[in-house]
């Protein structure tokens, strides 16, 4: 069963939508899937939610923080500073 | 002064790691007095990495918008009568699983975090605990504050605490939390944060999400999803507690390998009542238990194994088995509320003609083999007002306590039963998983309250079943057996004729 | 209207949760607060003995000499149950950004002359850790304390200590440009100032003490008594009257924070003393024991912030605590 599979699962809300169109931007590879009420992104390796993506995408300032008013779930480590929120896997 | 810029790290160190000191008039063995019974060695508390940096400012800013989101929709729920919306009445049954099964744990997650969050001595896990058992506590309220409506509306509800202690399938969970907050502070956190939350709530959080969602139930889509977005943070808590207990000792892999294989079996165990009420209990189905653990175990929890393998962690013991019986265990269940459900505070029913066919497309190898023959039997049983309930007590199994009832992955025509003596006694089990976590500590689960243990030893209100159904606070007859004949349904349906008048009532103004 | 039929029709069979309903005397519909917190702690048919106290139940009444009856006597006057406490909080947080912003822009603290700086930095800054000890002791009393009424009150004031830790490290920050380098100072007297050395004692004596209902007076009623009044009131004031009113601003959640959680504390301890004698008198113990010696822990504390007036208003402190437990608390002081 070996496999490098991350996802981050949203909440399909109005501001959750920059936050995946962010996602489409800047990870090519993820795939995003609709659920009932909720979004679901696969990736391989490595998926990142970029601030400045966010931020010219809402028009205001975006603390990478403010992701977990949204987040549903995620599968992977993350790495999480202020201008980043990813998860990935390390090996 | 110039302020120079801080790094969001920069930031979190100072202002919460930094807050610790090393104490000089107290033993530190006596002020965090849990730190080593269990044999996990951690050398250095400062090698600790915070996977996120949330400090109080943050988290009040946050989890205050969170709340007053929640409790908008909570209030527009019950003024608009959105119990209403939902698809069918049968539908609540599994709402009422949950209130009675699941929201007496989240409050035990929160004091149990809180024990840990007292009890680890480095600053870092001990204020993400310390998140985490108040995230808990918001969980279970925010459940009880939007299923209040429920309750005001539906039957079986009511004494959803005095039944969680008491009622015989809720030992399942009851026993499974404490179990683990009886247990050390790391095997809790390797237990709960990573074993349960990290490898396993998904089967638990998006079903019943999923299935709110798709059965009209906004308040509870709504409460799953606000609940859901605190538990990123606890996920990766767990992930994180275990990456740190490996890396600080090569001692420690194969206690937090034991520690893995038990959790998980407990917790897949537990879940049977998840997969039950994703293939039974949901009017409109969003996908079966079999799909579900081949997305969220197979696929996801492939790719975290994978990862812990540089550690030396392998997967959890007896995955293979959760494999081989994933087309089983939850038909196993059904059929034994629907026996077994004079003595539960919900209803259970035979799928109708289109669902019994869903499942026969869910599960081919096994639904029409050893299952569906017995439903058609028992519909037919019921139709000649001969509705089946087993007089019976069932044997539980010592560990997991759910009645003696999985097939053999290798033959479901048999059932599976193992046993252990100890000091002179059988003890009895329903798999090699919960065998193997009584060997390990006999003397723990020799404690067990096993429910028919205890009717049999007269602590459940008298010998009969109207006796325990009193003890239980069960209403015999309103909050129990059957969905056809149920006041629940008789409700619904009155309702339900009253809004399609209502809805007439407009047209016949108008014209 | 459609709205009425609806509602004519689809009455509830219920008002509230039978166990609630037991507790109200009858079906009635019931607050938030008491939905959220009656009877929610488990109480019995535990299964296994936790192998960190095999004496005891997971749960059990006897981790205290206190007794009652009933562990849902206690109501938190102010109700808060998770969401009115996270929303009040957010709001005050609000207001506590607005002030930080206000006096970084202005660069207010500037205007205070070099002494009141360090008076600042040297009596404020250490207590962040005394701070990170209540979160612990409040955790503690959370995690084996008894009953829900309780126990959610202390699950918030441990993390309302957590914050003010938070706050006065920020107001350590504002002072050193964020280098830093007050903390450090300030950490290092904690560790090493012989003037610090009988509270950092104190405090860790109380991490220590495994009696929670004993903890709670110790930290809630002696030390928070003691300390708040002294540092939040007696040293601010001293502070706005040599042109540091600036530093009041940032202290304002902790004002705030201390005449809203003595509410509850008078009520908790007022409840816990009118149930028996026997709890009256070890309350009544409990507080004169640990008052007495907090207030001896913190005068030299008290020295460095208010110089000559620091036995006098030492002395004051400890009688209108006194009142205080007589009046509010129903103790024998």
């Amino acid at each position: 069963m070996s496999n490098n599979h991350v996802y981050i699962a949203l909440q399909n809300n109005e501001e959750a939508r920059a936050i995946i169109e962010a996602i489409e931007r800047d990870n090519p590879n993820a795939s995003v899937n609709h659920f009932p009420a909720m979004v679901k992104i696969d990736g391989d390796g490595r998926i990142e939610v970029r601030r400045k993506t966010v931020e010219e995408l809402i028009g205001r300032d975006w603390d990478p923080q403010e992701i977990h008013l949204h987040l549903v779930s995620i599968s992977g480590n993350v790495d999480e500073d202020e201008d980043v929120f990813a998860v990935q896997r390390n090996n | 002064m110039a302020a120079k810029r801080m790094s969001l790290r920069d930031k979190y160190n100072r202002m919460t790691r930094d807050l610790a000191w090393d104490f000089s008039y107290q033993d530190p063995k006596k002020i965090f007095e849990q730190a080593d019974f269990e044999g996990i060695k951690i050398e250095d508390w400062d090698k600790w990495e915070d996977p996120f940096r949330l400090t109080m400012d943050a988290y009040w800013k946050y989890q205050g918008e969170k709340e007053r989101k929640l409790y908008a929709i909570i209030d527009a729920f019950a003024q608009n009568n959105g119990q209403l919306n939902i698809t069918d009445a049968r539908y609540v049954n599994a709402i009422k699983l949950f209130l009675t099964g699941v929201s007496p744990l989240e409050y035990m997650a929160h004091r149990g975090f809180a024990m840990i969050g007292r009890q680890l001595p480095g600053v870092g896990p001990q204020v993400a605990c310390q998140m985490q058992s108040l995230d808990e506590l918001r969980h279970v309220q925010t459940q009880i504050h939007t299923i209040s409506h429920y309750n005001k509306y539906f039957n079986g509800f009511q004494d959803f605490r005095h039944m969680h202690d008491r009622v015989w399938y809720l030992s399942v969970p009851k026993s499974f939390f404490d179990d683990a907050a009886s247990a050390g502070p790391f095997e809790f956190i390797t237990a709960i944060s990573f074993s349960f939350e990290y490898v396993l709530t998904n089967l638990l959080f998006m079903p019943f999400m999923s299935g709110a969602a798709y059965n009209g139930d906004m308040a509870t889509v709504t409460f799953g999803f606000s609940a859901q977005s605190d538990e990123a943070r606890h996920m990766t808590l767990g992930l994180e507690v275990v990456k740190f207990m490996l890396e600080q000792h090569p001692d420690n892999l194969p206690i937090v390998q034991r520690w893995i294989d038990k959790w998980f079996w407990r917790g897949y165990r537990l879940l049977t009542l998840v997969g039950m009420m994703m293939d039974y209990m949901l009017p409109k189905r969003v996908m079966s238990w079999k799909e579900a653990w081949e997305m969220y175990f197979e696929q996801n929890g492939g790719a975290l194994f994978n990862d812990l393998a540089r550690y030396g962690i392998r997967m959890p013991k007896y995955w293979e088995q959760t494999v081989a019986e994933k087309g089983l265990i939850s038909h196993a269940a059904w059929g034994t509320f629907y026996n077994y459900c004079h003595a539960a505070p919900f209803h259970t029913w035979i799928p109708e003609k289109d669902e019994l066919d869903w499942l026969s497309e869910k599960y081919p190898d096994t639904f029409d083999k050893f299952f569906r023959p017995r439903y058609e039997h028992w519909a037919e049983q019921e139709k000649q007002g001969k509705r089946f309930y087993n007089p019976s007590l069932p044997m539980l199994c010592t560990t997991c306590q759910i009645p003696m009832v999985f097939p053999e992955a290798s033959d479901p025509t048999l059932t599976s039963y193992r046993s252990s003596v100890h000091n002179g006694e059988r003890y009895h089990f329903c798999s090699d998983g919960c065998k193997d976590i009584f060997d390990h500590e006999p003397e723990k689960y020799v404690q067990s309250w096993l429910p028919v243990h205890q009717i049999f030893q007269g602590n459940c209100g008298g010998a009969t079943v109207p006796d325990v159904l009193d003890w239980y606070h069960l209403r015999d007859g309103i909050d129990n057996r059957e969905y056809l004949a149920s006041p629940d349904r008789a409700n619904w349906e009155r309702w339900k004729a009253g809004e399609e008048e209502a809805a007439e009532l407009p047209k016949a103004a108008a014209g | 209207m459609q709205i009425d039929i609806k509602t004519n029709n689809v009455r509830p069979i219920r008002q509230t949760f039978a166990h609630v309903a037991r507790r109200l005397g009858t079906d009635k519909p019931a607050s938030r607060y008491q939905e959220a917190t009656l009877d929610l702690q488990a109480e019995t048919n535990f299964h296994y003995r936790p192998l960190w106290d095999p004496d005891h139940e997971l749960f059990d009444p006897a981790r205290t000499a206190i007794r009652m009856q009933d562990w849902y006597a206690f109501k938190d006057p102010r109700q808060y149950y998770y969401g009115t406490w996270t929303i009040a909080r957010a709001r005050q947080q609000d207001s506590m950004e607005r002030n930080f912003s206000f006096v970084e822009k202005r660069a207010l603290l500037d205007n205070l002359s070099a002494a009141w700086r360090d008076r600042v930095a040297g009596v404020m800054i250490p207590l962040r850790h005394v701070e990170y000890a209540a979160n612990l002791n409040n955790t503690f009393i959370t995690a084996y304390g008894y009953g829900t009424a309780f126990t959610q009150t202390t699950s918030f004031a441990a993390m309302d200590h957590l914050g003010i830790a938070q706050y006065l490290s920020r107001i350590g920050l504002l002072l050193d440009g964020n280098s830093g380098e007050a903390l450090d100072a300030a950490k290092q007297a904690w560790m090493a100032d012989p003037a610090w050395q009988p509270l950092r004692e104190l405090v860790e004596e109380m991490l220590t003490i495994r009696d929670w209902f004993e903890l709670y007076v110790a930290q809630s009623y002696a030390l928070d008594g003691l300390l708040y009044p002294l540092i939040y009131q007696r040293f601010d004031n001293a502070l706005s009257a040599s042109g540091g009113s600036a530093v009041a601003m940032l202290t304002e959640f902790m004002v705030d924070w201390f005449a809203e959680n003595c509410r509850c504390v008078d009520a908790f301890l007022k409840t816990a003393a009118s149930e028996s004698d026997a709890n009256r008198k070890q309350l009544s113990h409990w507080a004169r024991n640990w008052s007495a010696r907090a207030a001896k822990a913190l005068k030299p504390v008290a020295d460095k912030a208010l110089g000559e007036d620091a036995v006098a208003v030492m002395a004051e402190l400890q009688t209108e605590l006194q009142t205080r437990g007589a009046r509010q608390c129903g103790l024998e002081i």
